[in-house]
């Protein structure tokens, strides 16, 4: 078989992500009055394709929406979700916020880099997880500590949840698919005098 | 006494991603009535007789500002602020992932009453799954005829677009948002001009938070009267209280306005076992304590603001006796310097000024004096920059400094924390 593989972002005989994509770069900025609003959307979409955001992508999104390189590296800069050079595939954010703070976040960290073989800012040899800590809080507060792969929910990450996560997915889990089978906790029934407490 | 779950009704019983499902609850039917029989200016009647109170934090009256904007024949534009990243606070994201088409009604009913040219969702960039909901609720709705061109065979028409933010924190602040959402850095602006006159592309343009638009179809379906026989006289309707820290059941309840802070950690399962109530923050980061002599305290907008603290984003963190107040402080400090965007001076530099203090003070290294100077920084970071940031910044620890100088003094004089077992609190 010779027949190209369409996955590959920028691939030797791939196309650019943004010509196999044209549909879906057009259908994004024709949902805004002005095109300049597209700039957050097309920096996901590069990330989504190559994993991080990098300049050809940012020189290409400023040709396009017609504004400055310089604004579009200005703009991806303020955003701490955007990766500017090259990550994992799975990137690991420990949420370091007050609640998961006070919930072990600090003794996970720990977990984590042993487990991974890696620092806190680093990534893992075979490429496939990046471990990071964010000072945000990621809404999750009631399954703390919590973390984020990829922007995928995993809450109550005791460290045998964090071996058993890192497992599925050197196994090749979909993270998706994991994140709703072992990571999520379905709100609780809003709770009614008389239930429980 | 049973409380009526309203916006949270079905959620955790049935699947309400499913516009069936949600239909089959009244889902719909909100829209249904507005289109066929009432026009824009009832739906605004109705909702600023019903005196609903924004979610997002301050409390203000959505019917009110809805009435700002000028009526001069531009564009005008809806943003719903889903950006919800004040810690502590996970109520927006449980209504979009379990509750969409409620939010998506929510912002329809919205859009005809003020006449939007276009509705927005600013999402936060962490809500990879809410993000993938909407969308689909979003085509869900289109296909029943819910959404897109001439609305229910109506001359109704609009759209909705959902924007993904990417983390940060102050893209939350209505005037970052709108930065954010015409593609640029999430720098707040000033005000005046307000949003309502000048906002999106310069167009007049209304900021509702997720909870605040999600209460539109239960007035618009059951009437203002209705909501105004729940919560408080000034605080009518339902909250959701999101509780975290230490009781044993954290998570979110959707209770009337002005049910106490007792009634809701009784709710929340009680605190844990071992745990003793120290201090509690009523609504996210920068809301200043109360105290276990607060019990009896209403949780609403106006009670809570008058016993010092405020209702905020209703996300209620727990602290026990376990929790070191001069760690609390410097955590705060750093996160808050962390996402201080930097345009005004007083916030950048007093936002780290502040942590390094604190840091000092935490290892046992400050002297009285910086105490003073934590105190005294209320006039040089209060109403001197763009946005609250600034303000909120120092909000909570100006009350810990009042509330628990012995803590303080403790770090001081490199006496042990007085915490009984501190537990640790990263750094930002
Ligand atoms: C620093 C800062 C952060 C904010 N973050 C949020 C937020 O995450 N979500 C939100 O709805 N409002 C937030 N607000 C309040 C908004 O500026 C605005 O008042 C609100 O979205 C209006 O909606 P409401 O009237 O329906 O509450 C924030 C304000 C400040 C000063
Ligand atoms: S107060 Fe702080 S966050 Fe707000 S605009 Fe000024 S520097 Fe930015
Ligand atoms: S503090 Fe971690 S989710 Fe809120």
């Amino acid at each position: 078989m010779t027949a190209q593989n369409p996955a590959r972002a920028n691939g030797a005989h791939g196309q650019a992500w943004w010509e196999r994509r044209a549909e879906d770069v057009e259908r994004l900025i024709s949902r805004y009055p002005k095109s300049r609003s597209a700039l957050m959307g097309l920096l996901w979409m590069a990330q989504e394709e190559r994993g991080w955001v990098a300049p050809e992508d940012m020189e290409y999104i400023a040709q396009r929406l017609g504004i400055s390189r310089a604004y579009v590296e200005s703009t991806c800069s303020f955003y701490s979700l955007y990766h500017r050079k090259p990550v994992g595939r799975y990137v690991i954010t420990v949420c370091g916020n007050i609640m998961c703070g006070l919930s072990g976040a600090e003794a996970l960290i720990r977990h984590f880099e042993q487990r991974l073989g890696i620092k806190l800012g680093e990534t893992t040899a075979d490429g496939l997880f990046t471990l990071l800590v964010t000072g945000e809080c990621v809404a999750a507060c009631d399954g703390a500590p919590a973390v984020q792969i990829n922007e995928e929910y995993f809450h109550k990450v005791t460290p045998e949840r964090a071996d058993q996560i890192v497992q599925a997915l050197r196994d090749g889990a979909d993270l998706v698919e994991l994140s709703e089978r072992i990571g999520l906790i379905q709100p609780g029934a809003v709770w009614e005098a008389g239930e429980s407490a | 006494m049973t409380y009526e779950k309203v916006l949270t009704k079905g959620i955790g019983e049935v699947d309400l991603t499913r516009i069936e499902n949600y239909e089959a609850q009244g889902g719909y039917q909100a829209l249904r009535k507005a289109l066929k029989g009432m026009t824009p200016a009832d739906v605004h009647a109705e909702v600023k007789k019903a005196n609903l109170r924004g979610r997002g934090g301050a409390g203000f009256p959505a019917g009110l500002k809805w009435g700002f904007l000028p009526d001069d024949g531009r564009p005008r534009y809806l943003c719903c602020n889903a950006d919800e990243s004040e810690p502590g606070t996970f109520n927006n994201r449980m209504l979009i992932e379990y509750n969409p088409h409620l939010l998506v009604e929510g912002i329809l009913l919205a859009a005809y009453a003020v006449r939007a040219a276009r509705s927005f969702i600013y999402i936060r960039g962490e809500f990879r799954k809410g993000y993938r909901v909407l969308m689909d609720a979003i085509e869900q709705a289109r296909a029943k005829g819910y959404l897109g061109d001439r609305i229910l065979g109506t001359d109704f028409s609009q759209e909705i677009v959902v924007h993904r933010g990417a983390g940060a924190y102050i893209c939350g602040e209505e005037t970052g948002l709108l930065s954010s959402l015409e593609g640029g850095r999430g720098e707040p602006r000033n005000k005046p001009p307000f949003p309502a006159v000048a906002g999106l592309y310069g167009m007049p343009t209304v900021v509702n938070n997720v909870e605040t638009l999600c209460n539109v179809p239960f007035i618009i379906d059951r009437g203002a009267d209705w909501f105004l026989s729940i919560g408080t006289e000034k605080s009518p309707g339902t909250k959701i209280f999101s509780v975290s820290g230490a009781v044993n059941r954290p998570g979110n309840y959707e209770l009337p306005l002005g049910v106490t802070l007792g009634e809701l950690l009784e709710v929340a399962g009680g605190l844990k076992p071992g745990s003793k109530l120290k201090a509690v923050q009523p609504g996210g980061a920068s809301s200043p304590v109360l105290l276990p002599n607060n019990l009896d305290l209403p949780l609403d907008f106006d009670s809570v603001q008058q016993a010092g603290s405020i209702l905020g984003t209703a996300g209620v963190m727990v602290f026990d006796q376990n929790v070191c107040m001069v760690r609390t402080a410097l955590y705060y400090a750093d996160f808050f310097s962390h996402e201080s965007c930097g345009q005004c001076t007083p916030c950048r530099e007093g936002t780290a000024w502040t942590a390094r203090l604190l840091r000092k003070i935490e290892r046992g290294e400050g002297t009285p004096a910086d105490i003073e100077v934590l105190k005294s920084l209320r006039g040089t970071m209060s109403g001197t920059t763009i946005c609250l940031l600034s303000d909120f910044s120092i909000t909570f620890l100006q009350s810990v400094l009042k509330h628990f100088a012995d803590e303080f003094e403790a770090h001081i004089h490199g006496r042990a924390c007085l915490a009984e077992r501190p537990r640790e609190v990263l750094s930002a």
